[in-house]
């Protein structure tokens, strides 16, 4: 089956067993991210520690229900931007969507991208790219949306 | 009645090239999507390319030989699809699809309230109201929520029985002298449940509701007669009946015809126009604004001459027999869940399904591998979804070229599904 080199057991155990996976307290912003052609959604809270240069993931914790793509993604992209300086989660951000990206054309650096090297093969299947960016997509929506608030409660506090 | 002869599916199967195909892994095509779109009969992409190599030209327009030979075969196109669904000539209004049908019908609604005398009948206001089903393909549905914002009236909808049926508990509370307009599925495009029309019709008329009929799927498989019926308004989509893309229908009684305000206006559709005032077309050219899909008209004229030569009630038939088989066939599987009605009657070919702790994304992609294309997520009909529990569903839908040796790979791909995520 072609369809292994999809679905590598990475993908399944993270599916299986997700990390982090659950709403959480505290958090500065909440979003709801949906795959209008499937369904899959994701509910993700981030909390920002830190501000400037030295912000920093403090947490990310989701609800969310979809295909194994999605949620093993979901799953792995908690694992890889917890506890990181914003600046670098959001570096890996853009390396997971070029990966996505790269119609199988880009061999993935396990030393930058971890487990998620596993979702190379996605990207040979253009249907599935956007379940595997979905939980991404809403990170960076959240972690955009609290850095601004920050940004603004200082420029009130000022 | 006696019962039709059975079809002679290799034989049907030689006209769809298609159907040869071999995908890049080497497994031949199994394509369970007909719900989504039908593949086309060589006769019907013949005809295409016959008008365009030979009759090329815009109708009802010029005084040239091609131009009178497009526009003889476009009307005769139209006079042949009327026959095949029950209706006059002048009741066929060709549109893009069944979705433009039914925007067309639910804007001529909005426009009524500023068209002159005799639009009347369609005015939408504040204390009117709307009914739907919880069955709705999108296209049924979001249309009929936007003419409810744009008027203030007030939507309401009959729900569904947990074996996939609607839900006709309430229908005299629901159906009332405020309603306007009942817009409902002849057969769900999810669940393959084939509604009740009669009662429907019936307690629409005793309060003066209009009906429109979305007949996207009922119309393909079964022999649809639209007088019988007794509907005001019906829509289907030429693409899911062996025809091209671009190409639907609305049909429209010829009273209601006469009287409903245009949609979409401009070239073709007038009567005289003059700086600051113009005169509208009789139907259906009044609902016809600018140059149509001509040669895709002409191939579904091909496509209902096809299905016409291979017989409807023959093609039901064919289809009820692969629905029963794979309603046998899947719940057989440990894990695999029906939603929709349990049994093959009042049922369509259109069999949605769940598999225990698979996603459909997950189970649809396996079956692709094997070669099988179903369709995966929720149809164009999330609140179906919702209703049932469930994130999306496994489709299988079947046409006249579908065999149970199909029916039977997808079950066996099923049961490969399971293995390959190492469940059950």
């Amino acid at each position: 089956m072609q369809v292994e080199a999809l679905y590598q057991d990475i993908i399944l155990d993270h599916y299986k067993n997700p990390h982090g996976k659950g709403l959480r307290e505290p958090f500065d912003a909440e979003v709801y991210h949906v795959n209008p052609t499937c369904g899959d959604e994701v509910t993700l809270r981030v909390r920002i520690a830190g501000d400037g240069d030295d912000a920093r993931v403090e947490d990310v914790s989701y609800d969310s229900m979809g295909c194994s793509i999605s949620q093993a993604a979901a799953s792995v992209m908690h694992d890889l931007v917890l506890g990181k300086g914003v600046k670098d989660a959001m570096h890996l951000h853009d390396e997971f969507l070029a990966l996505m990206q790269s119609k199988g054309q880009m061999e993935p650096d396990e030393d930058v991208l971890e487990d998620g090297i596993a979702f190379a093969g996605v990207s040979k299947y253009p249907a599935r790219i956007k379940c595997a960016l979905l939980a991404w997509m809403a990170w960076k929506d959240a972690t955009l949306q609290a850095l601004e608030t920050e940004q603004a409660t200082e420029e009130e506090s000022r | 009645m006696t019962s039709p002869q059975p079809l002679d599916v290799e034989r049907i199967r030689k006209d769809f090239p298609i159907l040869e195909r071999v995908l890049p892994n080497g497994r031949p095509l199994v394509y369970l999507d007909s719900g989504a779109t039908s593949h086309k009969p060589r006769q019907v992409l013949d005809a295409e390319r016959d008008f365009y190599e030979q009759h090329n030209a815009a109708v009802h327009r010029g005084a040239h030989r091609l131009a009178e030979e497009a526009t003889d075969l476009y009307e005769s196109a139209r006079a042949r699809i009327a026959a095949f669904v029950g209706a006059d000539v002048g009741e066929v209004v060709f549109t893009k699809n069944a979705t433009e049908g039914i925007n067309l019908v639910a804007y001529a609604m909005s426009n009524a309230s500023t068209a002159g005398p005799g639009a009347e009948r369609f005015r939408v206001g504040s204390d009117d109201e709307v009914v739907v089903t919880e069955m709705e393909h999108h296209a049924n549905l979001v249309p009929w929520q936007m003419l409810c914002q744009r008027t203030g009236a007030t939507l309401k909808w009959f729900g569904l029985t947990d074996d996939g049926r609607l839900d006709l508990s309430d229908i005299e509370q629901l159906i009332t002298p405020r309603t306007k307009v009942v817009a409902l599925t002849q057969q769900s495009n999810v669940l393959g449940t084939v509604n009740p029309l009669d009662a429907i019709v019936a307690r629409a008329r005793e309060v003066g509701a209009l009906v429109l009929v979305d007949a996207a799927q009922s119309v393909p498989h079964q022999p649809v007669d639209f007088h019988a019926l007794d509907v005001d308004f019906l829509v289907f989509s030429g693409h899911k009946m062996l025809g091209p893309t671009g190409i639907g229908v609305l049909l429209g009684r010829r009273e209601l015809l006469e009287t409903m305000p245009p949609f979409l206006t401009g070239g073709s559709m007038i009567e005289v126009v003059h700086l600051d005032r113009t005169t509208f077309a009789p139907p259906p050219q009044k609902f016809e604004a600018g140059v149509p899909n001509i040669a895709q008209a002409v191939g579904l004229g091909a496509a209902v001459d096809y299905l016409n030569a291979v017989g409807m009630a023959a093609i039901a038939a064919h289809e009820h027999d692969l629905t029963a088989y794979a309603l046998e066939r899947l719940p057989a599987i440990p894990g695999v869940r029906i939603i929709g009605p349990p049994t093959a009657e009042a049922r369509g070919g259109a069999v949605s399904f769940v598999v225990d702790e698979i996603h459909p994304h997950d189970v649809g992609q396996v079956l692709d591998d094997l070669g099988i294309a179903v369709r995966v997520g929720h149809h164009c009909a999330w609140p179906i979804v919702r209703r049932y529990g469930v994130p999306a569903t496994t489709r299988a839908t079947f046409y006249l070229y579908n065999t149970r040796a199909e029916v039977d790979a997808l079950a066996e791909g099923v049961t490969k599904v399971k293995k390959f995520f190492k469940v059950g």
